[in-house]
């Protein structure tokens, strides 16, 4: 492995190895594959957002000319044990009655039964003559309806766990997560500054351009190959096995390009319902969502209600007592245990004791969205920072050094940190221009937050092939969402000492390569990006075997370097790579490097972000005027990814904080198109810059850590510590839409007269 | 009923029989297969379907493939003339201006159609030209800085 002095490829910004397919249209996309006499499905789904489905008849449906299939809950096997998923778990009998719904719709949106037909238009008028007798129920709203012992139940056999006990009678609250350390109750009382405050955020979309599409193909034997737009190929294939009660080898997953992901495209939707079409009609089935579809019925984030009471002793955060409830939707599996641990994971706390609740409603199942759980449980805490920074006079910058965490620290799991560079980044802020250029004018106003998150690590594989005339064919089971491939290539590149263009990418199917987890949790250029380094080493050391035969040696006393393989001390002994790489055809036979990483250490992310706003006070808008995150990102193989990493999940971010929320009406979406669900555009957004910090991780190559998810969790905690700087007015509640900016400006006023 | 359609795409006349009821943007894809252009909300709001119809840029998703009948569409697999990249392409690889590439084809037109009525933009000009294009991916930062490229000149 070379130097950091001597890398050659990884660390130079490299061009994205798919961008020219992007830009002239050639991508293949989940909606762009197509294969001749392909049937199109359609999906009913309930109006209602929670009723009892007392039968379904589909016979006038099945009769429309051109339609070849109906499927409901009964064509399914019954669902076996398990759970299933790759960020957020679900038991797979959950799973099941998500794909399609059983005895009782729980959202609106929720499948009741789906369509195949030659045309897409011919499915979508078929699906109006089913006809499905409901029992309406009263829906559960919210997690705090929810809660009431009066509400009415989703699911009559759920009770709660909590402290591995079941509760005694059925609940809506399927989990209570603790966190406790120390004691807090004296602990608070030794307190100079107490602050208890509550938070409220709303259900928003990860906001993916592309909807979700698949294409399924159930040969006559009975083999299955799905064709589809998902963040982990063997995902989908665990699920679908786990669903269809399936061997392993009977189901095949090819991905496609994906257009957006977000943690929003891990869960199977469409897939289950597409070959159970399939095998039904004898013939291949596409299914495309509509964008109304995406909204109502995909995976959205959690809302959720923070409670919050933090106290400090001398200048020291000292205690913490905290209720965090998540709105999962219709199925059990919010991330709020990763909310408290975000929540709490920059700060050295000695007293604790915190409760996560995780509570089903009558709401579309959520799904990861980038950090999942992060957002809110930072904005909560964020805030809580500067009002403590505030009380004691002290500059919210400074109070989060001397609270920070180092390497050693424990994290709210009672987990050590390894080496982490919170201290790095907030030492950056604290003297970079963005902190400290004065910021002038009325309702003007600066933030900042700090932001945290694990990260994933899991299984990779990867595969590299030495052709006979030296150029490299590289194959990783990792689904690129935004780039990885690009940065796969780079890392391969180095490690052969080769220019990038030498190397051939791609992404292997189910049945090409080895098992890999979902591309999310930040894991793919550290857990993949290490798999590629050793199925490079591999290679080498095959050819080293090969040299050292060639030179009458041992493979120790070989040396590889700039394209020879050379006797150490004795440098005249050699044999090129090339020539090497053509004993793959003739002589010994293909030289095949694998690389597999099942362990990894975690390598934690660590964020600040700094924002200057302007609030409208006529309106209540709050306009983003300047923007720079700071992230310590370990090692940055490809640092104009990197860049375009934390611009993306700040902008994701802002929009969380700022515009995007469900907005509902007793159980119904009421904007369920991207007009009324209000996604930052160009206009909204100023130039986001950005502030590389790498401070090498503990594990893995090259020191990099996941870049893809820390960028969101400190927006709308800096969004909302700016707009209290701007107006003196503190808004409890995302998004801080002018709305609500306006109604708190004029509550203010009043107060006041 | 189908009707007959003729009208030129990417420089090449067609003819076909279409249902009144699709769109361009399903004229484009299902029967003409050129996948390039995408569908993100059949609505209008997301820009992905965006191409060039006599000179205008358009959402296809919200013109019938009717409407076209005797008019010249351009799509982005016709944006690259005679085996050269538009400069806008080039600089949209260079500035790293996309990561999951879904909305790049609707970027590359709505600007297309800026640049070919206002070569020179200012940043703002710009930003309001693709405010009917949206992007999750990126924040805009660098689709932006690389249609300024292209603007003063130093880009493709």
């Amino acid at each position: 492995m070379t130097t950091v002095a001597e890398r050659k490829v990884i660390g130079k910004r490299a061009t994205k190895v798919d961008a020219l397919d992007r830009v002239t249209g050639k991508a293949v996309f989940g909606a762009d594959f197509a294969m001749p006499g392909t049937l199109h499905g359609k999906v009913l789904r309930s109006p209602h957002p929670h009723a009892i489905i007392k039968k379904i008849d589909y016979s006038k449906a099945l009769a429309v000319p051109g339609v070849k299939a109906v499927v409901t809950s009964a064509d399914f096997p019954i669902a076996g044990a398990g759970t299933a998923g790759g960020e957020l778990l679900i038991n797979i009998s959950d799973l099941r009655r998500l794909v399609v719904a059983e005895d009782k719709a729980l959202f609106a949106g929720h499948p009741i039964a789906a369509v195949a037909a030659t045309n897409p238009h011919i499915a979508e008028q078929a699906l109006d003559l089913i006809q499905v007798d409901y029992e309406v129920l009263p829906p559960v709203e919210n997690a705090i309806q929810g809660m009431q012992p009066q509400a009415p139940l989703l699911d009559s056999n759920r009770y709660t766990q909590s402290l591995g006990e079941k509760s005694s009678k059925p609940s809506n609250i399927a989990t209570i997560h603790h966190l406790e350390r120390g004691d807090v109750d004296k602990a608070f009382q030794e307190c100079n500054v107490v602050i208890e405050r509550r938070y409220e955020t709303q259900m928003v979309h990860q906001g993916y351009i592309e909807p979700q599409a698949c294409s399924a193909l159930v040969d006559a034997d009975g083999k299955i190959t799905v064709w589809t737009t998902s963040q982990g190929s063997f995902n989908v294939k665990g699920q679908l096995v786990a669903l269809l009660q399936l061997p392993q080898n009977m189901v095949k997953v090819v991905p496609l390009e994906i257009g957006g992901g977000f943690g929003g495209k891990i869960i199977v939707m469409l897939e289950t319902l597409a070959v159970m079409l399939s095998k039904k009609s004898g013939r291949p089935v596409k299914m495309v969502m509509s964008r109304e579809e995406v909204l109502k019925a995909t995976g959205p984030g959690s809302p959720t209600y923070i409670k919050l009471k933090t106290g400090v002793k001398g200048d020291r955060l000292y205690a913490v007592e905290g209720e965090f409830i998540y709105d999962a939707g219709a199925f059990p599996g919010s991330p709020v245990g990763a909310g408290l641990n975000v929540a709490l994971g920059p700060y050295k706390v000695e007293n604790m004791r915190v409760k996560g609740y995780d509570v089903v409603t009558n709401k579309p199942r959520v799904q990861a969205y980038r950090a999942p759980g992060g957002t809110p449980a930072a904005y909560a805490m964020e805030s809580q920072v500067d009002l403590m920074a505030e009380a004691m006079d002290m500059d919210p910058v400074e109070f989060r050094l001397r609270n920070g965490v180092q390497e050693g620290d424990l994290m709210a799991n009672n987990q050590p940190f390894n080496r982490i560079g919170l201290k790095e980044v907030l030492e950056r802020v604290k003297s970079h221009p963005s902190w400290n250029i004065p910021i002038n004018g009325k309702y003007r106003g600066r933030g900042v937050a700090s932001g945290f998150w694990t990260g994933a690590q899991l299984t990779s594989s990867a595969q590299v092939q030495v052709n006979a005339d030296g150029t490299l064919s590289l194959m990783t089971g990792a689904v690129d969402l935004t780039g990885t491939r690009t940065t796969m290539q780079q890392i391969c590149a180095e490690e052969f000492g080769v220019t990038p263009d030498k190397v051939h990418v791609s992404v292997g199917d189910t049945e090409s390569v080895g098992y890999t987890d979902v591309s999310g949790g930040s894991r793919i250029t550290y857990s993949m990006g290490t798999a590629v380094n050793r199925a490079s080493q591999d290679a080498i050391a095959q050819m080293k075997q090969r040299a050292a035969n060639q030179l009458k040696v041992n493979a120790e006393d070989i040396e590889f370097a700039d394209g020879w393989f050379r006797v150490k001390g004795d440098p005249e002994k050699e044999v090129s790579f090339l020539e090497l790489a053509r004993t793959s055809r003739r002589g010994d036979g293909p030289i095949i490097g694998k690389g597999v990483v099942s362990k990894l250490a975690p390598a934690p992310e660590f964020a600040a972000h700094v924002v200057d706003v302007e609030v409208d006070p006529e309106t209540g808008k709050v306009n983003v005027l300047n923007y720079t995150a700071f992230q310590d990102v370990g090692f940055a193989v490809n640092p104009t990814q990197v860049e375009g990493q934390m611009q993306g999940g700040a902008s994701q971010g802002i929009g969380w904080a700022l515009t995007e929320e469900y907005v509902w009406d007793k159980g119904i979406l009421r904007n369920a198109t991207l007009l009324d669900y209000r996604m930052p555009t160009a206009l909204d957004l100023p130039m986001i810059n950005t502030e590389i910090i790498e401070v090498p991780a503990s594990d893995g190559p090259y020191g990099v850590r996941g870049v893809g998810e820390v960028p969101i969790v400190p927006p709308a905690g800096a969004l909302a510590n700016a707009v209290a700087k701007a107006t003196g007015v503190r808004l409890y509640q995302l998004p801080m839409s002018p709305e609500r900016v306006l109604k708190a400006l004029r509550d203010k006023a009043k107060d006041k007269a | 009923m189908k009707v007959p359609l003729r009208f030129i795409v990417n420089s090449e006349p067609q003819e076909l029989l279409v249902e009144p009821r699709q769109t361009l943007l399903e004229v484009l894809r299902d029967e003409l297969g050129l996948t390039g252009t995408k569908e993100g909300c059949g609505n209008g709001n997301c820009g992905s379907c965006t191409v060039i119809m006599n000179g205008v840029s358009i959402v296809s998703c919200c013109t019938l493939g009717v409407e076209a009948e005797g008019k010249d569409v351009l799509t982005v697999e016709g944006l690259a003339q005679g085996g050269k990249l538009h400069p806008l392409q080039q600089a949209f690889i260079e500035g790293g201006a996309m990561q999951c590439g879904i909305c790049t084809p609707g970027f590359l037109m709505s600007t297309k159609y800026l640049l070919d009525n206002n070569p020179h933009p200012t940043e703002q000009e710009i930003r309001l030209a693709i405010a009917g294009n949206l992007c999750r991916c990126t924040g805009y930062d660098k689709i932006v800085r690389s249609i300024m490229a292209v603007a003063q000149g130093s880009g493709g």
